[in-house]
């Protein structure tokens, strides 16, 4: 099953021609104008079998298709990065190398032999070691420790010899260079260390293949330079590197090919010195938009909402924009841009160190929720189930919750206002339930995000911030979202729309704010604003 | 590289090794805290009654801790991979009411055969408790709760049906003699404490079982990730638990010698304040054996004290729950504090 899709510059001839792969990789040397250092030039005429090879690799939860039919192949002694949007299924490739998730659909090959993944620790007897985004090790035990663990070396008597443990993870760590030693405790350690702790865990089960997933999110400029040179060392040994990564400027640094996914479908795979930042970018972006639902006419009104210079160190900087009445501001970036924290701050639950927010012409400080929600500031969080809904109360209480004095008398709630106040809600918004006093954990996505909203819109704001309101939720539901938000907004709310999803931020809102790693990289009117553009200024690159 | 320049890279580097070493011996410093509290209360009671500080007062002391001490260790195997124990009490009041009564009806029958026939009882509970934790994916504390009365009926159905009190004339001497009889001068008892300790505390220390007891407690999805078997070694835990309260629990029946229904009720309170106290980390992860036998001996110090110094009984609770609260805030500071000296030490390299 090949969609027109997939068959790219990378890989046009291969799934027929497999086994004449050498041969077409030297008659596409011969033809490509790149010269060819001597050790290419062996490489081509005694090419390395793929370590890793994946073939029609399907995988779906829930009703998400994470990755449909994808194709992909590494090579030892090469740093092959992996990049996409958000939800374009790197993730799941990455889980599904580590043995943590298995596939629903085809095969996977380790030097030439299919083979079922079925547990992580399978998958690091076979060679092929994980970095996560966040590293998983154990705090309370020290680094030497979280590199053996498990796999401690033991003397004749089936004891753990502590002393070579140590030895053997000081000379790893003397080849990483770092600072710390196999005696310190990881509680204390940053993350780029912990990242190093991984990778000299790596070092140890002597992967051939090392996934990198989103190493560089959390480091400093100084620790990418550090990282970075590990990975050449490691490549220089023959181990393949999968680098996943969204910083555009790093792949290009660092990788020696690069795949493209999209919605997890495979798009291209290609040596970087093939392809520029621009085509890279448009191979990332075009998804399609006929799914979403535009906006509707809202006349635009004045400024509801101003900020200037919003900084909280180390998550974002000088951040300003305008929020006027009725309109819909979407707010666009990668994975910790920093957009969340923004809302964050917007709604109290975090504070800004400097900067001025400014609500219908008067500078206000928000120090609590309560405070932002007696201002008229509504957020609806990402995270439904841990910060948006109590998920065995009823729909009526959930929703009632957030003005308990508006249904109560003397500290009693009126249980007829109650119900009255949110019946009006759940009809307004057409909550599909057998009934208010339902439960809200017997609801479907859609409709537990209508709760949620209902809740908000009860506190009758003026300012609604709206986290993530389609993340995990079917088609039908989410137009419906969109239908009530673009309503919300020509009823004269002023809405900050925060999405991972650049067609619903492009259909939804009247103007985008991008942020690129805690700053405003680009701001764009509707007319301007394209998935190019957007991402371009996304991931950073200048134009 | 000029030489010079190796140099003091090299002692950069050496000083970084020096600094990490010194601050994994942090993690020690509550077990040396311990120390040195059990060192102050044992000089200030001793200036108020000098008789507190003689030999057969810190015998008795040891003596009368060593069956908490037992219990504590098992509790630390529970208690480290982020559950806890809450029915060590009725176990222990099981096994030691069943040994009693069967010494009693049989009293010529063979010493070890008695003795073994107690720890096969503590861990059969102890699987029980395993199973409904590990396999029937029940929290902890609610399941080892349940069990807490469940057990504690079972002492009361078994001492209806047969004898409401087994007295100290009903057992042969040789049972109540494994509580008295001294070995080179020491009490068998405390032996019995120490030997158990050691084993235990070296089992932790140097198998890969009692390493990823560790790992469990300190990050249990990390663990998962790298194969650990979780349940199993969760289930192995509260068996062996239940092993050390069916220990316990021939040792209180010989060292007390009249038991009933009721013996042994609220011990799981003693046993995880001194585990507590002794700085495993009620969350699991870290704490060591030999920290759980000296929160044990804190325990009893101060409640021989309290004795001495004609101090009235209904103290003890109240300092009881002192010590819990106080070992938890330490806990909580000293890993503060760890965190900050480490973030110092970061931003000066």
């Amino acid at each position: 099953m090949y969609s027109s899709k997939q068959i790219s510059k990378g890989s046009f001839f291969l799934p027929k021609l497999k086994r004449f792969n050498p041969l077409i990789t030297i008659v596409r040397r011969a033809i490509s104008p790149v010269k060819l250092t001597p050790e290419e030039w062996i490489k081509v005429i005694k090419p390395a079998e793929p370590i890793v090879e994946l073939h029609g690799i399907s995988k779906q939860f829930g009703g998400v298709q994470a990755l449909r039919g994808v194709d992909f192949q590494l090579f030892p002694a090469e740093v092959h990065a992996l990049v996409g949007e958000n939800g374009a299924g790197k993730s799941t490739l990455v889980k599904i190398l580590a043995g943590i998730h298995r596939p629903d659909e085809g095969s996977l090959k380790v030097d030439g032999k299919a083979i079922e993944l079925r547990s992580p620790t399978q998958a690091q007897s076979l060679g092929i070691a994980v970095v996560q985004q966040e590293p998983m090790l154990f705090p309370d035990l020290d680094v030497a420790e979280n590199v053996f663990m498990a796999r401690q070396p033991r003397d004749r008597f089936g004891r753990i010899d502590w002393k070579r443990m140590y030895r053997e993870v000081d000379q790893l760590l003397a080849s990483l260079d770092v600072s710390f030693s196999s005696h310190t405790p990881v509680q204390g350690l940053s993350i780029a260390e912990q990242q190093l702790v991984e990778i000299a865990k790596a070092l140890s089960i002597q992967a051939r293949v090392l996934v990198l997933d989103e190493p560089t999110a959390a480091l400093s400029a100084h620790e990418v330079d550090e990282l970075f040179a590990i990975v050449k060392q490691l490549r220089e040994r023959g181990v393949a590197i999968l680098f996943v990564s969204h910083r555009l400027d790093e792949v290009f640094a660092i990788a020696d090919r690069l795949t493209v996914f999209r919605d997890g479908t495979h798009i291209i795979t290609t040596p970087v010195s093939q392809i520029t930042t621009e085509e890279t970018i448009k191979h990332m972006v075009g998804r399609e938009l006929s799914n979403f639902f535009p906006k509707g006419e809202a006349e635009i009104g004045e400024v509801v909402l101003e900020v200037r210079h919003l900084t909280r160190p180390g998550v974002f900087a000088d951040v300003n924009f305008q929020l006027h009445r009725g309109e819909i501001l979407g707010f666009a970036g990668l994975m910790g841009a920093g957009r969340t924290e923004v809302a964050r701050v917007l709604f109290g639950i975090d504070q800004a160190a400097n900067g001025e927010i400014w609500l219908k012409g008067k500078q206000v400080r928000i120090r609590s929720p309560q405070q932002a929600m007696n201002y008229g500031i509504a957020y609806v969080p990402e995270d439904r189930h841990q910060q948006g809904l109590i998920m065995n109360f009823s729909i009526a209480t959930n929703i009632t919750l957030s003005i308990l004095q508006k249904v109560s008398h003397l500290g009693l709630i009126n249980p007829n206002q109650e119900q009255q106040i949110a019946q009006e809600y759940a009809n307004q918004l057409s909550i599909r339930t057998s009934g208010i006093g339902q439960l809200v954990n017997a609801l479907s996505g859609g409709n537990q995000q209508k709760v949620v909203l209902s809740k908000w819109l009860a506190t009758n704001p003026s300012v609604l911030i709206l986290d993530e309101p389609t993340r995990g939720i079917d088609v039908g539901a989410k137009a419906e979202v969109h239908r009530i938000t673009s309503d919300l907004a020509s009823r004269g709310l002023a809405i900050i729309l925060i999405s991972s999803e650049l067609p619903e931020v492009l259909a939804m809102a009247d103007r985008v704010v991008v942020l690129h790693e805690g700053s405003i990289s680009g701001t764009f009117t509707r007319s301007e604003a394209t998935q190019e553009r957007v991402m371009f200024a996304a991931t950073g690159q200048d134009r | 590289m000029t030489t010079t320049s190796q140099d003091v890279e090299r002692t950069r580097q050496r000083s970084h090794v020096n600094q990490a070493r010194l601050i994994s011996r942090v993690s020690r410093v509550r077990e040396s805290g311990l120390l040195i509290a059990l060192i102050f209360i044992i000089i200030v009671v001793g200036i108020q009654a000098p008789r507190f500080l003689s030999v057969d007062n810190f015998v008795q002391i040891l003596l009368s801790v060593a069956i908490l001490a037992i219990v504590a260790v098992g509790e630390t195997l529970v208690v480290l991979t982020r559950n806890v124990d809450l029915s060590v009490g009725s176990m222990v009041g099981f096994t030691a009411f069943v040994t009693a009564y069967f010494f009693k009806e049989l009293p010529g029958i063979n010493l070890l055969l008695g003795i073994l026939l107690g720890c096969a009882l503590g861990l059969i509970l102890g699987i029980v408790n395993g199973l409904i934790v590990s396999f029937g994916r029940v929290p902890a504390i609610v399941a080892t709760l349940g069990t807490l009365y469940a057990y504690r009926g079972l002492v009361f159905i078994t001492a209806a049906n047969t004898t409401s009190q087994v007295n100290a004339s009903d057992v042969p001497a040789g049972y109540l003699a494994l509580a008295t009889t001294q070995i080179l001068g020491i009490p068998a008892l405390i032996l019995i404490a120490a030997i158990i300790a050691i084993i235990v505390g070296y089992f932790l220390r140097s198998s890969h079982a009692g390493r990823q007891l560790y790992a469990i407690g300190s990050n249990p999805d990390a663990a998962n990730v790298i194969g650990i078997r979780k349940e199993r070694l969760v289930f192995g835990a509260f068996a062996a638990s239940g092993l050390l309260c069916g220990l316990a629990g021939v040792l209180w029946g010989a060292r007390y010698a009249t038991v009933d229904a009721t013996n042994a009720t609220g011990l799981e309170l003693q046993v995880i304040a001194a585990v507590v106290v002794g700085g495993v980390n009620i969350f699991g992860g870290s704490g060591t054996i030999l920290g759980a036998v000296l929160g044990a001996i804190v325990l009893g110090t101060v409640e021989n004290a309290l004795n001495i110094l004609n101090i009235s009984q209904f103290w003890l609770q109240a300092l009881y729950g002192a010590a819990i609260i106080g070992a938890v805030v330490l806990d909580a500071l000293i890993t503060r504090w760890l965190q900050r000296t480490i973030l110092a030490r970061r931003k000066k390299a």
